[in-house]
Parts: structure tokens; sequence; C-alpha cells
């Protein structure tokens, strides 16, 4: 398989089968919580992508010339969480500075990527994950490209997700489901979905 | 120093050698994300923190916006009026006006009364014995509400419970009172009450309608249980000086642009069903002897008749008559009348 089928692979995994969201549970808050309309969904999605691919990459190197040659992997949990703040809250700085409009939709979501357990999860995954030959480990490529696929992944459902609420929006509901109840039914029932990828052998 | 020891003692190795390499990592991250805030710095306007600082800080949303921060950054960037905090009343207004460096408009403080003298243990009339989730809205779905009336007071207190401020207390009699002064004329209550009984009015105008029911008159006063519904006669409209009196759908209802607070409908109504908290109190005209040069304007004008003397002489005040209503005073050409 050459390298293209290997990104065709590692794209498909990390938007469908293992999707961060639906199937490995991470990520759950911002997914609940910025799904309500879809400009800020959308542009909560993009800081994923940004931030998830940055982290990706930064927490590679650190992780290769930093934590594996002095041998403290036992610290990678911590290095990574400092990075990633670090980023993030550089991030924020960024937007606000340049792209108000998007600070303003994003509001306290933003700060909260910062101990987004997606993020700190790619980071992680990438350090211990394998090609699909099981044998060769990703190098900085590998890693930075497979933060951007997950981020993608992420922002697919996101978006998806806000589609759905707010047509739901406009539905005769109970009052008793409408806003957080219906929405949590229909992540289960996207998340049974998306564990029907599961079974795809690529 | 400490790279000696680091060298020497394999045990502080691996020790100090990760606090080392964390440590380093949040110094520069630490001294990057420093640069980054002197460089990507946001000018915030000190006025928007000011304002928000003079805000009652309730969040109620009476000025339309998401509360109090956001109507604070819309004064400010949006150029929004700086009138339309109801709790906060003339002293923010005055505050923000400071700030802003602008004059402060006068705004009428506004306060809550409810259109409705029924809703009480002994003052209404059940149709059945509601024993449901205690709130109005629950109530007013079935059946049509607990009460005779379509219109009226179900007295499970929606109202009390949506004020922030404590304005609205209970009675030993289960009517609801508003404290003028609590009320800040937010408007919660208004929102609250399934059947719309409550409205906001002008605090110099103490005359109101104490009830809403659009029934025919007889209808209203069958299923009134305290007796003072209003009929939709018209003898308030006829009766009122300025026209400021209209009876739509069988009910009253006061124009309080045009309203002077004369007081006369609440007299005239048959029913009692108008309320006039100055009753007693208002002053009375008085005609300056020495001043009065017998124009018989005032006597014109008095819309209870209670002015009386013929032209060219000293006229004179019933004061039994008199309302108080002061049209007179400022149509006296000589300035001769006085509210004493």
């Amino acid at each position: 398989m050459g390298y293209l089928g290997e990104l065709f692979v590692m794209a498909m995994t990390a938007i469908f089968i293992q999707n961060f969201v639906l199937a490995r549970f991470l990520g759950l808050c911002p997914y609940l919580g910025v799904s309500k309309k879809l400009d800020s969904a959308i542009g909560m999605g993009m800081a994923v992508i940004f931030v998830m691919t940055l982290a990706s990459a930064i927490t590679f190197l650190i992780n290769k010339y930093l934590l594996i040659p002095y041998d403290i992997m036992y610290l990678q949990t911590i290095a990574f969480i400092l990075t990633i703040a670090s980023l993030v809250q550089f991030v924020e700085m960024v937007i606000q500075k340049n792209a108000p409009a998007l600070y303003k939709s994003l509001g306290v979501f933003l700060p909260l990527i910062t101990t987004n357990c997606a993020v700190l999860g790619v980071a992680i995954l990438n350090t211990t994950a394998f090609r699909s030959d099981s044998v060769t480990a990703y190098n900085f490529l590998d890693s930075v490209l497979n933060g951007l696929f997950s981020g993608v992944g992420f922002t697919v459902v996101l978006v998806a997700m806000a589609g759905l609420r707010m047509r739901m929006e406009m539905a005769d509901l109970p009052k008793s489901m409408r806003g957080m109840p219906i929405a949590l039914i229909i992540a289960g029932i996207m998340a049974l979905a998306f564990y029907g990828f599961m079974g795809f052998q690529i | 120093m400490i790279f000696v020891i680091l060298e020497t003692t394999g045990t502080l190795t691996t020790i100090g050698l990760p606090v080392l390499i964390i440590g380093a990592l949040g110094l520069i991250f630490g001294l990057i994300l420093a640069v980054a805030s002197k460089v990507f710095a946001v000018q915030i306007d000190p006025r928007v923190e000011e304002i928000i600082d003079v805000l009652p800080g309730a969040n109620c949303g009476a000025c339309g916006k998401a509360g109090c921060a956001g109507y604070a950054e819309q004064i400010v960037k949006g150029g929004e009026a700086i009138d339309k905090c109801a709790p906060g009343g003339s002293d923010v207004i005055a505050q923000i006006a400071q700030i802003m460096d602008m004059q402060a408009s006068s705004s009428d403080r506004k306060i809550a009364v409810i259109h409705c003298s029924s809703g009480g243990y002994e003052n209404t009339n059940w149709k059945y014995h509601y024993e449901g989730v205690g709130t109005c809205k629950a109530a007013a779905n079935i059946a049509g509400g607990p009460n005779s009336c379509p219109w009226g007071c179900m007295g499970l207190n929606d109202c009390m419970r949506a004020c922030k401020f404590d304005a609205i207390s209970i009675d030993s009699n289960g009517m609801r009172l508003i404290d003028l002064e609590k009320c800040t004329g937010c408007g919660a209550c208004v929102k609250a009450c399934p059947r719309a009984l409550i409205d906001l009015v002008p605090l110099k105008r103490n005359v109101y309608i104490k009830c809403s029911s659009k029934d025919k008159g007889g209808d209203a006063k069958q299923v009134c249980g305290s007796l003072h519904p209003c009929i939709g006669c018209g003898i308030c409209s006829r009766k009122c000086p300025v026209d400021a009196i209209t009876i739509e759908d069988n009910l009253a209802h006061i124009d309080y642009e045009k309203c002077i607070n004369c007081g006369l409908c609440a007299t005239v109504c048959p029913t009692k069903a108008i309320l006039d908290l100055l009753v007693g109190t208002r002053k009375k005209a008085e005609i300056d002897p020495e001043s009065c040069i017998g124009c018989t304007i005032c006597a014109k004008v008095c819309p209870v008749e209670a002015i009386s003397g013929e032209i060219k002489k000293l006229h004179e005040v019933d004061k039994a008559k008199c309302i108080g209503c002061e049209m007179c005073v400022p149509k006296c050409p000589k300035k001769a009348i006085e509210m004493v």
C-alpha cells in the first residue's frame, strides 16, 4: 500500500471508524455545548482542527526529542497538558485579536479546549499508534495528519449534530424533551450509527 | 552547583532531571504567552466595565439584551439607549449618563399593578377544587382554570415566584400585594401571569382598573368573587374630563398618556372596579379673591361643576364637589387658583 493509501486509511479511521466523539467518547463537552448553532459549531470545529493539528505536531516533537531521550515518558500527560494549554491560550489570543466575531461566538468554549480530552487524546494516541502494517510507528507527518483528520472527524460530527439540533428547534417536541434531553438521545443514535463503521476492514 | 550534584548522585538525577525539563518547558511557554499577550493585546473599552459595575447585575433581561454585560457593551459600542434598565431606575440612568458623558433622559418609573380584585381565599368564586401542580400556568390549562371567572386571578402566585426583587407578598386573605418601593418595573411578573393580569403603569398615575374581564356585564358580575368587576358600562369613559378611558370588549382601559390622575372615574364607577390610590389625599382648589377677575374660564373647564360664580364677579370653589384634578389651575389667566 502506497503512502496515499495509508493516508486514506488514516483519514477514514479518524473520521468514521474511530471517531473521537462517537467511538472514543472524547470531547463530549463541546460536542453538546456548542452544537446549538451551525455557525458556532463550524467555528468550534475549525478551532479544534487547528488546535489538534498544532498540538499533534508540537507534542510529537516534545515526545521524540525531550521525553524519549531523557527516559521520562511517564511525564507524558503533564508535559502534553502543559503544551496544549499554552497552545490554546496562544490560539485564543490570536483569535481574539484577529477574529473578534469568531471569538464572540465561541465564547466560553475556547478556553475549554485547553483541558479538552480530545486534544490530549490525539496527542497521546499518536505516540502509541501504528500504521496499517501494525509495525511502523507514526512519524512526524503521520502524527500531524492524524491530528488534522481527527479534528475533521470531530467537526463533521459536531456540524451534523448542530444541523440536527437546529431542525429539532422547529420540531413540535414535548416540552420535557426540548433542549438537552433530545440532544442526548440524538447523540446516542448517532453513536450507534457510527458504531456500524467499526466493522469495516480497510 | 546543581548540575554537579545532579551528575554525581544518581537518585537526584531521576528526580532533578524531570523537574528541570518540565520546569524549563513551563518557563518557555510562559515567556511565549507573556510576549503574545503584549503582541495580541485587545483594547477593551474601560467604560464597558464601569457600566457593568453600575448596572444592578440581576440579568433580568428587561432591556432586551443578554444580561447586564450585554447591555453595557451595546451602550458603548452599539449606541443603545441608556434608559432601558428598568430595575436600575433613574439612579442608574444618571450614572451611565455620567460614564458615557451624555444627558440623562428622564423616563417615568413604572410599576406593576394587578388588574384583578379577586384571587384571594375569601373573594374568589371557585369552579372546582384544584389539586395539581401549584402554578397558575398549570391550573389555567385544566378546564379553563379553577376559578369561575375565566379572566381573573387564580391565586397560585406565579407572579410572586417570578419577582426577583421580593416586591410581591401575600396578605392574610391570600391576595397579592405589590410593594411600590421594591417594584422595579422589570416586567418579569407581567410575562409570568398566564392570564395577562399584570401591567406596568407609570408610578405617577395612581388610578387603574382592577379588572380584566372581557365578559358582558351580567356574566362578569355573576362570576366575580370580589363584587368589583368591570361591567363595561362606560360611565367612566363618559365622565373622564380628558377622554383617557376607552371601552373595548366590555372592559375599560386607561390611556396613561392622557390621564391627569384626577380620580373622577373611580368615584363614578358603579361597581367600584377602578382603584384610586390617592383618594382623600388630593388637594382642593382655592381661588384667591384678590386676583380673580371673574372670567368664568375655570368654571367652564371644571369637570364636576365645583366652581360657581357670575361673570366679572368673584368665583368660588365648592370644596365638597372639587375632586382635585387641577384642571382649572393652568387655565386661569391670572394664576389665581392654588391647590391647598
